[in-house]
């Protein structure tokens, strides 16, 4: 079978046909299309996937892969794209189906609102064009989840299209950042199918329509993606934009984000190769290490001489490889045509507000443009410029779900300064999160908590070392407050300075040779006096007073 | 409007189907011709004239494609008459390119001029699920049942995941 030809087209970049004559058939060429030139260089800064550089043995030329993505989200409504149907997770099984739903003769769709101020929200989010006129098209194909036969879609006409993702990358290992950008080719609205139970053993399946015809955004990326952790992070962009702005939850586990991944890989200069199309990927995590096999597959494939059909592949999380799924060997045959029951959907702006209209009948892109909430970028940079933060650190404190309210929690109740906090919660507080494998919600340790501490350890009541004990207490979630857990195990510092120096004093009289070293100009030696005063205060004095009182009767 | 849902695609389809077609009459859109092909556009083949190149020119249509659109549709062409009776419907849908639209919007829906009634995001439906298992001969514990998979009208083949 000759391996389909991809090219890809597009206003300002042009792609070179180069008939390579090499041993494994990679690709075939029709004649009949065109040639043009193709300028080197990819959108902003493309990295080679890491093993390229290590697995070319063969000594050729290097690969480079391409990795489109087609991102399925599920909007956040209380009822469905074009019924009245409740929209909700793990309901009995077609209880929230109507008639429509069903798929029953005489019901038409009815749009609902709630849908297109998402999708358009979403749009202006994504930096998108809002198309005013956008049209609905079915999609045929029979599935025993789509009781209608057709999916109601935008195929033509989208409700957004051109737009752009910025996501971070890390670099190196010192986890800085590095600002790339997916393009987006459209947004649309869609329906969703219902879901098939597949009973193998009775060889029948069954079929729960809970799900079909709730409203789905679909998130068209260009291929401008080349690895698995730029897939990865770009999603979990998307899904922390998505969760911001209130129009889905994205919640990867739940269904209610789901992502298919289109690769392929060639060598740098030449045309595309065959694509695969990967599916069943349902978490971040997975996302990427399949992207990441499937390129290695393809790639060993081709050097090894063999060819890379177009097919669909799914992800076998347990094995961690992709295998075939179906082979479509081009049956897919939607048959589009234009929705008949759906007029097009015409959105307007300030300017174009036709006057007198009934408000629930318009939706006006400016005013939802109004109404767009602070973005997670602008949240991060906004951390930065209040608390004088990091940039990996902002990232970090809105990677995790909740951690930012904790941390602005905690800030709102201490008087320590922030770059402490942000310390304290994101070494120490997730560091303990993380190693008993909890969320930021299931943790012992409340923001009102760890304020506490650090005002006590702000006020000097309590040495560092001191704070950290105080903390590993507080993490058995026994009720006991910071002062509580200080008084108990007698934490509190030396608050006397007269005893201290009295034990400054023994310390130096009971080691003459090290108050030698030290008036000799021995730099370490003053730790160690600083060292045995801590441990004759059973660790209660403030390192930084000992040294204080010590250097001064040392000079004296 | 009909004589697109008569255009076959006779030409390998990409991944998943690039059912728009690709001509200077059709109306300009963001993001129109690619189909859903993630990203990577079609060929930009000639227009294919489906219907020409269906019948042939000479009025026939081959086996293959009749083969193609029954898979596609589920039905049958069972008798050769069936067959013929498409030929003419195909030819009588051909007529409509006698007339010269060059510069002219094709009309995609006659509520063109209608206004999309939005509805409001309450819940006003479902919760009938015994009234839709009742349409189903065979229900188990309120999910409707199916026979496994896709099983194709003509060959009886099994594809488990035709789509998602």
């Amino acid at each position: 079978m000759a391996a389909p030809l991809l090219r890809w087209g597009c206003p300002g970049r042009r792609w070179a046909l180069v008939w390579i004559d090499r041993g494994s058939r990679l690709r075939s060429r029709t004649p009949t299309l065109p040639t043009t030139e193709r300028t080197r260089g990819q959108s902003s800064g493309t990295q080679q996937p890491l093993h390229t550089a290590q697995k070319s043995r063969k000594g050729e030329h290097k690969w480079a892969a391409v990795v489109g993505l087609e991102i399925h989200a599920q909007i956040s409504s209380n009822s469905k794209l074009f019924s009245g149907s409740q929209v909700c997770f793990a309901a009995p099984p077609n209880s929230s189906v109507s008639f429509f739903d069903a798929s029953l003769p005489g019901t038409l769709p009815v749009l609902n609102r709630r849908c297109v101020e998402a999708a358009v929200m979403t749009g202006l989010a994504l930096n998108c064009h809002i198309n005013k006129k956008s049209l609905f098209d079915r999609k045929h194909y029979f599935y025993a989840d789509l009781p209608a036969g057709y999916q109601i879609t935008q195929q033509r006409l989208p409700i957004a299209a051109n737009g752009s993702l910025t996501y971070g990358v890390c670099i190196g290992k010192k986890q800085s950042q590095m600002a790339k950008t997916v393009r987006i080719k459209q947004i649309q609205l869609e329906q969703d199918s219902g879901k098939s139970l597949h009973d193998d053993l009775r060889s029948q399946t069954l079929i729960d329509l809970n799900r079909a015809g709730v409203g789905l955004l679909e998130v068209v990326l260009e291929p401008d993606l080349c690895c698995g952790e730029e897939a990865a992070t770009a999603v979990r962009e998307l899904q922390l934009i998505l969760q911001a702005l209130g129009t889905s939850q994205a919640n990867m586990a739940e269904g209610q984000l789901r992502v298919d991944a289109n690769i392929s890989v060639h060598h740098p200069g030449e045309t595309l190769g065959v694509r695969t199309e990967v599916k069943n990927l349902n978490s971040i995590r997975f996302l990427a290490k399949a992207i990441d096999y499937e390129i290695q597959r393809q790639i060993n494939e081709l050097e090894n001489g063999g060819e890379i059909l177009n097919e669909t592949r799914s992800f076998d999380s347990k094995l961690g490889c992709t295998v075939p799924m179906r082979d479509k060997e081009g049956k897919q045959d939607y048959r589009f045509m234009p929705e008949p029951n759906l007029p097009p959907l015409v959105l307007y702006n300030s300017t174009s507000l036709p006057a007198h209209a009934d408000i629930q009948q318009v939706v006006n892109i400016d005013q939802i443009r109004d109404m767009l909430p602070e973005l997670p970028s602008t949240t991060r940079e906004r951390l930065i410029q209040k608390y004088g933060i990091l940039p990996e650190h902002s990232f970090t404190l809105l990677n995790e779900v909740g951690l930012l309210e904790f941390f602005e929690n905690v800030i709102k109740e201490t008087r320590a300064e922030p770059k402490k906090v942000t310390n304290w919660v994101l070494n120490n507080f997730l560091g303990y999160l993380k190693q008993q494998h909890l969320a930021v919600s299931e943790s012992p340790v409340t923001p009102s908590a760890l304020a506490e501490l650090l005002n006590l350890l702000d006020s000097k009541t309590i040495s560092s070392s001191a704070a950290k004990q105080v903390f590993e207490e507080l993490w058995k979630g026994e009720g006991k407050t910071p002062a509580q857990i200080v008084s108990e195990q007698e934490l509190e510092l030396m608050q006397d300075q007269e005893a201290l120096e009295q034990l400054c004093h023994a310390a130096m009289e009971g080691h003459p040779q090290v108050v030698i070293d030290v008036k000799e100009g021995n730099p370490k030696a003053i730790n160690k006096l600083i060292g045995l005063v801590r441990k004759a205060s059973l660790s209660r004095a403030d390192p930084v007073l000992i040294k204080k009182i010590l250097e001064k009767k040392l000079s004296s | 409007m009909w004589a697109r849902v008569v255009r076959l695609r006779l030409h390998r389809a990409l991944g998943r189907g690039c059912a728009s077609e690709a001509g200077p009459r059709e109306e300009v859109g963001c993001g129109r011709a690619a189909g859903e092909a993630g990203g990577y556009l079609q060929q930009a083949l000639p227009e294919t004239h489906a219907a020409q190149l269906a019948t042939q020119g000479g009025g026939r249509v081959a086996a293959d494609v009749i083969e193609h659109l029954e898979r596609l549709a589920l039905v049958d062409f069972g008798s050769r008459e069936a067959v013929a009776r498409l030929e003419k419907a195909i030819a009588f849908a051909d007529r409509l390119r006698a007339v010269d639209t060059d510069g002219v919007e094709p009309m995609e829906s006659v509520l063109e001029d209608r206004c999309l009634f939005l509805r409001s995001d309450n819940v006003a439906e479902g919760n009938c699920a015994e009234e839709l298992l009742q349409n189903s001969h065979h229900v188990v514990e309120e999910y409707f049942v199916a026979p496994p998979g896709h099983i194709s009208a003509k060959d009886g083949k099994q594809d488990p995941f035709p789509h998602s």
